[in-house]
């Protein structure tokens, strides 16, 4: 009498394709995944409690921590929550120098998220390539904040410090050559037959299950539903800059990613008009923001698009100079939510596909 | 700039009796309540998108509050809804069944602050470990170092 049983298997915690410390317990029948459970806290640090022993302006650099790659969108989602609470002006400079950072984030973010994917499905040279691009963003943040990666480089009321002489124009040279680095890529990943044979049809997900879910960014806009806080609900000075919104059409890894390739291109326009507009704009880059911030008593609850998906900050005040509590709504924890019914009946080798496809940072899921 | 049309908060009011609104506009909803709210929210005002779920802890007013922020992919416009639940024993019903997005912010909030939610398929804890004792979101709580 022939019999079959399932067995478990644990990929990871320690696991290249897991992007971080991320374990998930699969419950396999021969090659198919039939379960699939995801463990993370891995790297819970608490930042929430340790933002109530904090004063405001400490809690930014523990932003910077969360999702370490758009470390800029991090803080930005932080302090114009604070700001909005204590209804604090932001000059137009700093306006500009937020969204000029926060889009080359975006970028570092994304031609990270492309290049890993491709070393997950298994193009090594894809993964150099991106490398190479992202560098030369990073010397560029460096130069304006100091910092490779933790920026810091908001503050309650404006930024940290003015560009340095010829920094602009090293962005808008940089810019200008990006969409023939985007052409490689598409070269050496997006057009590739294993590739897209790897991706194309796998991990579907439908428009509807992606609403239920609250799954944000381009997982939710590789379903083709248009939601992106930077149109829908602009904040900043969104609202000045002409770009569009790619949308996927099947919903599957492949649209996923190609989402984030297109969304690279996006931002590329956007900081170039930004970088034309902040020309004509001079003046302070912080505003009138008390030196002891102590906003009035009450709460807020602010959101942007970041580049995993939506980041939202819940803060409470009671009134003295340390927030009473703040929580993070984090996009790589809520966008793995549904990782379980995504992979069920796939293949094994499928679910690095899929988990990569969502592009989840760990330091974000655990916070 | 784009309007964005506030939400109709009014018309909730009328179609919901035992809603309150606060100074901020927010929806103040008896914690008995909360499911019959939500799926007339969900049904009836397009509040599709449950974007986030979190509480906090009033140790003096001894009381745990739910926050929900729900947005309206079609309409554009937000919501913030809250109700309270007592300290000691603090229970609500999941939203899992009206949203799927529920389901590890729940988890998430019974692991930090303990609060139990009646319905969900899979409440246990999520970041902590398992054998980890308290809720560390709580005010009341004391971690090793007791840096304050």
């Amino acid at each position: 009498m022939l019999k079959t049983q399932e067995y478990t298997l644990n990929f990871g915690p320690q696991h290249p394709a897991t992007h971080g410390v991320f374990q998930v317990i699969l419950t396999l029948d021969g090659e198919k995944i039939v379960k699939a459970e995801p463990i993370c806290g891995y790297l819970h640090r608490g930042i929430e409690k340790l933002a109530e022993a904090r004063t405001y302006t400490q809690v930014i650099p523990y932003t910077d921590r969360m999702d370490y790659l758009a470390a800029m969108l991090q803080n930005l989602g932080y302090v114009q929550a604070v700001e909005k609470l204590m209804e604090i002006e932001v000059p137009e400079r700093a306006e500009y120098l937020r969204v000029i950072t926060g889009e080359l984030s975006r970028l570092t973010s994304h031609v990270l998220g492309t290049g890993v994917y491709a070393l997950d499905i298994g193009a090594f040279t894809g993964f150099l390539v991106c490398f190479r691009e992202r560098e030369k963003m990073m010397d560029l943040l460096e130069e304006l904040t100091g910092s490779r990666m933790t920026l810091s480089y908001a503050r309650i009321g404006g930024v940290a410090d003015d560009a340095p002489e010829g920094w602009l124009d090293k962005v808008d040279q940089l810019m200008d050559a990006m969409p023939g680095y985007i052409d490689e890529y598409n070269g050496l990943i997006t057009g590739n037959e294993i590739f897209q044979a790897r991706t194309k049809f796998v991990g579907q997900l439908s428009p509807e299950t992606a609403v239920n879910y609250s799954l944000s960014g381009p997982v939710l806009r590789g379903s083709g539903v248009n939601y992106d806080l930077r149109k829908n609900m602009p904040y900043g000075i969104y609202d000045r800059f002409d770009f569009e919104v790619p949308l996927g059409t099947n919903g599957d890894c492949f649209d996923r990613f190609y989402c984030r390739v297109r969304e690279m291109e996006q931002s590329v326009r956007i900081i170039k008009q930004a970088v034309e507009q902040i020309r004509e704009v001079d003046g302070p880059v912080m505003g009138k923001a008390p030196k002891v911030l102590k906003p009035p008593k009450g709460d807020v609850y602010h959101e942007i698009e970041s580049s995993k998906g939506i980041i939202g900050y819940y803060v409470v005040s009671d009134g003295s100079n340390k927030p009473y509590r703040v929580h993070v709504r984090r996009p790589s924890f809520v966008n793995l939510g549904y990782l379980d019914e995504m992979v069920r009946g796939y293949l094994i080798a499928d679910l690095v596909a899929i988990l990569g496809s969502i592009d989840i940072v760990l330091g974000e899921v655990d916070c | 700039m784009k309007q964005i049309s506030p939400a109709p908060l009014e018309e909730i009011r009328q179609k919901f009796s035992y809603v309150e609104l606060d100074e901020r506009q927010n929806i103040i909803v008896p914690a008995d309540k909360l499911l019959e709210l939500m799926k007339g929210l969900k049904d009836e005002f397009a509040f599709d998108f449950l974007t986030n779920e979190t509480a906090v802890d009033y140790p003096e007013e001894s009381k745990l509050e739910m926050v929900y922020n729900l947005n309206s992919i079609c309409h554009g416009y937000t919501v913030m809804v809250k109700a309270c639940v007592a300290r000691d024993n603090p229970e609500v019903p999941s939203l899992f069944p009206i949203w799927g997005g529920a389901n590890w912010q729940e988890r998430e909030i019974y692991d930090l602050l303990g609060i139990v939610f009646t319905g969900h398929p899979n409440l246990k804890r999520i970041l902590l470990d398992d054998r980890f004792d308290g809720y560390p979101l709580r005010k009341d709580f004391q971690w090793e170092s007791g840096r304050e």
